[in-house]
């Protein structure tokens, strides 16, 4: 009686789990997810973080405030430079420092260099994770050219820790805006190229349109930010709402999908990258002579209080909140970093689909591991 | 110059001079096995090696080019590797139907193998049922690819062996039935008649629209027949990590991964048998040197086979619903209606002859 | 009538495509962005700014201009660098002083984020340019930065 229950048993159709990650090709490093699936079609998504969580808010509170900016890089590698900026921005704005325009101007090109480097490798893995493989090489080719420039300015390619409280560590190299403007030029070739090989592609179309929904209430309501955000139609871009070091004397869309799929969600950052573009084209020609750098004391000590700086990384709305008591060292540091808010409507946007929307989705949340966990 | 390449009968008189008819027969057979095996193992490492070149050439690399002279030695270091390798298996795994199931998938590829005409002679067997043959006997390495997904006791080669069910049980149809497009124009199945037929005309030319589209329809079954990007559904790396091979390792693994390349080599060669005249030239510019055919029969088939390179490195990955769709609403009709434009011209005489 | 138009539309961006990436295949001769690294050694060059590793150069002398003061040592986020000092008679002044012992650099903690070559008073130590650090034991990135017997330049401290 027993065998035949147990084989019965056996023979019945049943969801069941599967571990993607922490070592899979689409989940873009270590992050673990718990699927409940039944056959193909998906009816959980758990998303298991901690595998690379290395306590950076809590190093924070130890060092002093030149050497958290370091640990930033760290956090949203893709976008270091923006993260480095954020936190900087938190420590002058607390000390009531005069930055002069031209760090801010240089800043604000840096950070949007970071932004079309970010986006870059973004839709070569994009294509990579629908199964278009050589889109990968593509987008390396013109983020290695952004890379160069940093490498020539900052030193660095990706963690550059350009920034210091007070400004920049160097003044820009000589060759800086002949090599931006050379990117420039070079990059409005490619762009169209990218719509032919990707956007345009019927099978790309068929994969993205009408997969991971998410409407602009539960955008608001998960609390997504950036591109992600805004393929929902919800505008909520830092730059333009709170601008921050020279963004307020560019002229710039925001870009705004509707639709709210993957798609919408793949649009939002193709344009994002001319918007980018035009932003570094209205300053290149303009940075205004002037210090590099203004003087702090070696040891910064921030003012009793609490201080709270938000800034659009490649990802979204990155927030910056410090507790200080007075001292060199933080009381609590706090980063509101988008790609963990982002990846929370992972769930609801990926249940009902199949595996590869799940994966298609989850290309276009751009997670960065490390952001989320920190 | 005079090069006999009709090998089952030089190495079968060769042989009977020395010993009895019988023992001839079978030594014969295993002699022409193992030249088979040989051309298998070359030709698939060739194709390898020519796939990670014409990669690397899409996507702005370099390729391997350090062993051997332009990197020609690569694949051959890479099966040493495989071959040295541990061979690794996950724990409650069918151990029987683990080991058996890369077999299949080489087997099967290996019979197809001995029916393509490199030329008049250079053909191991050629029955009167070639085509048929061909198309049956490839249907059988999908057996290979389930069974391995089951019996590895992984979730995700599960996921990719029932993929590979779906994806070829599908994909079969449309292979079979643009074939039969073009059997309606030759009238036979066997290869040799096929190819005979080819002196007044390729077919793809005799055939004209109707033979476009079925050629247009063979390559994109074909393409999904063997389980390449874009209908690569089965191993869909990103999704599944490697499919139904993911537990496998070392020279089990390389058997999938060689048997692939040929089921590759083997929808091209059919298309040009079929479609492109074989081994024949174009005019009959080298008609006087037989030989030749081996060379036209090899650039046909590569040509084809870079066509399907040049799909898998352009195109994004099909969903699985999006892959039956294309199947069953697109080219099942396409092709029915174009059996029977087919049909019509065979019947009213509309045949293009040069 | 939509079914033949999205037939021929898919064909149309395939074949887009297509001619994007065989573009690429056709000029892949003079196309390839990679390096065949090990090969091109002679001809690469890191640029000025590239932080491989910390140094700290001697002039033709053998002298430093590193003071001990551990300034860098502070401003090290990770322990990186160690220097350990005693105190000497200086040779020109006369007067007992800080010197350097022993500048040890921890390369295999070190994060190259600059604050210790900011920091430097004297400039003592600067970014080598040399990325090639991969050794097959850790100790060997433990690295003494002053030559032995290398002494402080005269003057630096003024």
């Amino acid at each position: 009686m027993q065998e035949t229950a147990t084989l019965n048993n056996s023979f019945k159709s049943e969801e069941y789990f599967i571990n993607m990650g922490p070592q899979h090709p689409a989940t873009h490093g270590v992050l673990r997810l718990l699927l409940t699936i039944d056959g193909e079609i998906i009816k959980k998504v758990e998303p298991d973080l901690g595998y690379i969580h290395r306590s950076i808010e809590k190093m924070c509170e130890r060092d002093s405030y030149q050497q958290i900016v370091h640990l930033t890089d760290r956090m949203d590698y893709l976008s270091s430079h923006i993260n480095n900026e954020a936190v900087c921005l938190t420590v002058e704005n607390a000390l009531e420092l005069e930055i002069p325009d031209r760090v801010k101007v240089i800043r604000t090109i840096i950070g949007e260099l970071t932004r079309i480097a970010s986006h870059c490798l973004w839709w070569g893995v994009m294509g990579m994770d629908v199964g278009a493989l050589t889109t990968y090489f593509y987008g390396f080719r013109d983020r290695e050219m952004i890379n160069d420039i940093f490498e020539e300015t900052c030193g660095a390619r990706l963690t550059m820790n350009y920034n210091v409280p007070g400004g920049l560590m160097w003044d820009i190299h000589p060759n800086f805006i002949k090599r931006v403007k050379e990117f420039i030029v070079h990059f409005k070739t490619k762009i169209p190229e990218y719509d032919k090989l990707l956007t345009g592609n019927v099978i790309f179309q068929k994969r993205t349109k009408g997969v991971g929904v998410l409407s602009k209430e539960d955008a608001i309501s998960f609390g997504v930010s950036g591109p992600v955000a805004r393929g929902s139609g919800y505008s909520c871009d830092v730059r333009k709402y709170h601008p921050y070091s020279a963004l307020d004397k560019v002229t710039f869309n925001e870009v705004l999908e509707t639709d709210g799929d993957t798609f919408a969600r793949y649009n939002v950052r193709i344009k994002e990258l001319w918007e980018s573009l035009s932003i570094i084209e209205q300053l290149i020609d303009n940075i205004p002579e002037g210090e590099h750098r203004v003087k702090t004391n070696a040891v910064i000590k921030l003012p009793k209080g609490e201080f709270y700086q938000k800034v659009e990384t490649a990802r979204g709305e990155l927030g910056v909140y410090i507790i200080s008591t007075g001292t060199k060292n933080p009381y609590r540091m706090k980063f509101r970093s988008p790609g963990f808010s982002n990846l929370s409507a992972l769930n609801h946007m990926a249940v009902g689909g199949k595996i590869g929307d799940l994966v298609a989705t989850m290309a276009t949340l751009d997670l960065v591991i490390p952001d989320i966990d920190r | 110059m005079q090069i006999s390449l009709n090998i089952t009968e030089t190495i079968q008189e060769c042989l009977v001079s020395m010993m009895s008819e019988s023992a001839a027969g079978y030594i014969a057979m295993v002699i022409i096995a193992l030249i088979y095996l040989g051309i298998f193992s070359v030709a698939g490492l060739f194709l390898v090696l020519l796939e990670r070149r014409v990669a690397a050439w899409f996507q702005l690399r370099i390729g391997p080019n350090r062993v051997g002279f332009q990197g020609l030695l690569q694949t051959m270091a890479d099966a040493l590797k495989l071959v040295s390798k541990e061979l690794t298996g996950t724990d409650r795994a069918d151990k029987f139907l683990y080991n058996l199931a890369p077999y299949f998938v080489i087997i099967s590829a290996l019979m197809a193998l001995g029916l393509i005409p490199f030329t008049k002679e250079f053909q191991a067997f050629d029955i009167n049922i070639g085509i048929f043959f061909l198309i049956a006997v490839s249907s059988i390495g999908v057996i290979g690819i389930l069974l391995g997904g089951w019996a590895s006791n992984n979730k995700f080669a599960l996921i990719g062996a029932m993929r590979s069910g779906v994806q070829t049980i599908s994909y079969e149809l449309s292979v079979g039935l643009s074939l039969l497009t073009m059997i309606l124009l030759t009238g036979s199945l066997q290869l040799s008649e096929i190819v005979e037929l080819q002196k007044s005309g390729w077919l793809i030319v005799q055939g004209h629209i109707p033979a476009i589209i079925a050629f247009m329809i063979y390559m994109i079954a074909g393409t999904a027949e063997t389980n390449r990007a874009p209908f690569d559904m089965v191993e869909a790396e990103s999704e599944l990590g490697a499919g139904f091979h993911t537990e496998y390792s070392g020279m089990k693994f390389a058997y999938f991964f060689l048997a692939e390349f040929i089921n590759m080599f083997l929808i091209a060669a059919i298309a040009t048998t079929v479609f492109f005249g074989a081994w024949l030239s174009p005019f009959g510019i080298t008609e006087s040197i037989p030989w030749l055919g081996v060379l036209w029969f090899l650039v046909k088939t590569l040509l084809l086979v870079f066509l399907m390179m040049w799909f898998r490195w352009t195109f994004p990955r099909l969903r699985v619903d999006q892959l039956l769709t294309l199947e069953w609403k697109y080219l099942l009709p396409i092709n029915l209606v174009n059996i029977v434009v087919m049909a019509f011209i065979v019947w009213q005489n509309l045949i293009i002859l040069i | 009538m939509s079914y033949f138009s999205n037939i021929f539309n898919g064909i149309k961006t395939l074949l887009t495509g297509m001619s994007i990436t065989g573009k690429y295949f056709l000029n892949s001769r003079k196309g390839a962005i990679t390096q065949q690294y090990p090969d091109n050694r002679d001809t690469l060059k890191m640029f000025d700014r590239f932080r491989g590793e910390v140094i700290m150069p001697h002039d033709e002398n053998n002298e430093h201009a590193c003071t001990g003061c551990q300034k860098c040592e502070i401003a090290c986020p990770n322990g990186t660098i160690e220097i350990i000092w005693d105190r000497g008679i200086d040779e020109h002044t006369g007067k007992n002083k800080k010197k350097i012992d022993k500048f040890v650099y921890h390369l295999s903690m070190c994060t190259m984020c600059g604050l210790c070559i900011d920091v430097c008073p004297t400039d003592a130590i600067k970014w080598g340019q040399n990325f090639e650090n991969s050794v097959y034991d850790r100790t060997a990135l433990t690295r003494v930065l002053n030559k032995p017997d290398s002494k402080l330049r005269a003057g630096v401290e003024d």
